[in-house]
């Protein structure tokens, strides 16, 4: 093989909003290998998780994040009501459904405008932000802030959705719907979007099951996963909605899935809003006196996929031990089968179409002593403990299956 | 008045350094480009080198892998250069300010000229802190 050179990407580069840095080894135009670096952002969140009560861990979990601020404090919501054994009332899970949604075609818009501008093609940029603008007036409206909402709490939300509210949601909704036709009508029928997208970055269904991809990922290669069904949460079973799916597992595809995934997300809010209509006005909060001992599972489906939580309860007002896996973990795992053999413009692209999201990402596998300075235990010491508790968990039946 | 004061007075290029964040106010940053905002309309350009840059934007807080980078970037710099801390974490660390991989807010590391707070602040305040900025000799 000729020589290869190498091109990095970050960490501070003016295409991405975060920091990180890949590493191409060219051929020429051609991308031979790939290779990824993190920890600009490592927050220690977990540890942190461990110094604060279950309430401050919601306002923590948030911030791990900060486009899918909802997925994480679901996830963690949905962990503790399993230690606990709380069921929340249907007002909670319907103001809990509304907001994980708004917030999934928030999401998507914003991937569709930063698709844009991986592609060069501004105008698709500028324009789904603009159309995301009303979503945060919402959320403003809803819950006082534009990104970090800090709706949810054990055994409920913290705000209610009044009824004056409603009209002004639904309003919205129908308006969301024209635009995201407008948008879907001109990425799908552009012959430059279609140039660039198609048959880039493919992901066969094969990659995504050997690499355990999750979401849109996932689903743009025709593996129908989605938590809301797989393992059903709030008020996902109350309400009516279908998996959206698409074969070539290509970037179009993905930009497909998630366009198609907003009528959805619109369409369960509705249905949600009717729901709020029949509850009173009164129950959106169970009493909760304390967590037990014990051990809990949360499963929650962020816009970029599926989002774990395992909590561990001794009983205090803190938690023991807090896990976190956020979907980006496995999905940047698959720029090892999308961006090779690309050439380095599509390798952007492809880069950017699993909506990698670094700010969850971010960890440590190693464990080490401070005093003597000495390693503990490396990463695969740290992969076989983990290994044995799942099996664990599994006898136990602890976890959801 | 001098050539360096005269360009401040107009057309402030930025540059953005987001830290360990969560990803709020690179968005919001992100977001003053956007056509509700329209950062442009009043000159603020994002560039893509700290080099060209007159403002050094830094949000997040700041961890032990960031910290060299930002002094770094800080002395690529041309002077005189404008600093504004971002966000909770950028003006004082935040909810992560804790953790273990924290290595100080930014005025620990960089001198920093003008503190934009919130989580995350809003565009408006953004654009408000940069625009009163451009007044100010720094």
């Amino acid at each position: 093989m000729s020589k290869k050179t190498l091109i990095p990407i970050g960490p501070y580069h003016p295409l991405q909003e975060e920091p990180e840095l890949f590493k191409l080894w060219c051929d020429g135009e051609i991308v031979r290998d790939i290779k990824w670096e993190t920890g600009y952002n490592h927050r220690g969140i977990e540890k942190l998780s461990e110094s604060k009560t279950y309430d401050q861990v919601f306002f923590l979990v948030e911030r791990i994040c900060g486009i899918c601020s909802t997925s994480h404090p679901f996830a963690f919501a949905n962990a503790v009501e399993e230690i606990a054994g709380i069921e929340v009332t249907d007002r909670a899970k319907y103001i809990r459904t509304i907001i994980g949604e708004l917030e999934r075609i928030h999401s998507h818009l914003l991937w569709v405008g930063l698709a844009g501008h991986f592609l060069g093609y501004n105008t698709v940029f500028m324009w789904a932000w603009k159309y995301r603008e009303p979503l945060l007036d919402l959320f403003e409206m809803i819950t006082g802030n534009r990104n970090s909402y800090a709706m949810f709490k054990v055994g409920g939300v913290r705000r209610d959705i009044e009824a004056e509210k409603i009209p002004v949601i639904r309003k919205e909704m129908a308006a969301v719907r024209k635009k995201i036709d407008l948008l879907t009508g001109a990425v799908m029928d552009d012959p430059v979007i279609h140039a660039r997208t198609k048959g880039v970055g493919i992901l066969t269904r094969q990659d995504v099951l050997d690499y355990a991809a999750v979401g849109p990922t996932a689903r743009a290669s025709g593996v129908a996963i989605d938590i809301r069904k797989d393992d059903p949460y709030a008020a996902y079973p109350l309400v009516n909605w279908k998996v959206i799916t698409a074969e070539a597992g290509d970037v179009f595809a993905k930009a497909e899935v998630r366009l198609l995934e907003m009528y959805e997300s619109a369409y369960i809010i509705e249905q949600c809003l009717d729901g709020l209509e029949k509850t009173s006005e009164e129950d959106i909060t169970v009493k909760v006196k304390e967590i037990p001992e014990g051990a809990g599972t949360g499963r929650a489906e962020a816009p970029r996929g599926e989002v774990f939580h395992f909590v561990v309860s001794d009983g205090s007002n803190s938690p023991a031990r807090h896990k976190i896996r956020a979907p980006s973990y496995v999905n940047i795992a698959t720029f090892k089968k999308s961006c090779i053999g690309q050439t380095i413009a599509d390798a952007t692209i492809s880069l950017a179409a699993v909506d990698p999201c670094y700010c969850c990402t971010e960890r440590m596998a190693a464990a080490w002593d401070i005093r003597s300075g000495q390693k503990v235990l490396n990463a695969n010491e740290l992969i076989e403990l983990s290994l044995k508790r799942t099996a664990e968990i599994r006898k136990t039946g602890a976890g959801h299956e | 008045m001098g050539f360096k004061d005269f360009c401040f007075r107009k057309s402030l290029w930025v540059f953005h350094f987001g830290g360990a964040s969560c990803n709020n106010c690179d968005i919001e940053i992100l977001d003053c480009l956007t056509p509700r905002h329209d950062l442009e309309r009043f000159g603020i350009l994002l560039v893509g080198s700290i080099r060209h840059a007159d403002v050094l934007l830094v949000n997040g807080s700041i961890n032990r892998r960031d910290r060299d980078r930002l002094l770094e970037l800080y002395h690529q710099a041309p002077k005189p250069l404008l600093v504004v801390a971002i966000g909770a974490c950028g003006c004082t660390g935040g909810i992560f300010a804790e953790g273990n991989t924290f290595a100080g807010p930014v005025d620990t590391i960089i001198p920093v000229d003008a503190y934009i707070p919130g989580c995350p602040p809003k565009p408006e305040a953004i654009i408000a802190g940069i625009a009163r900025l451009a007044g100010k000799k720094p």
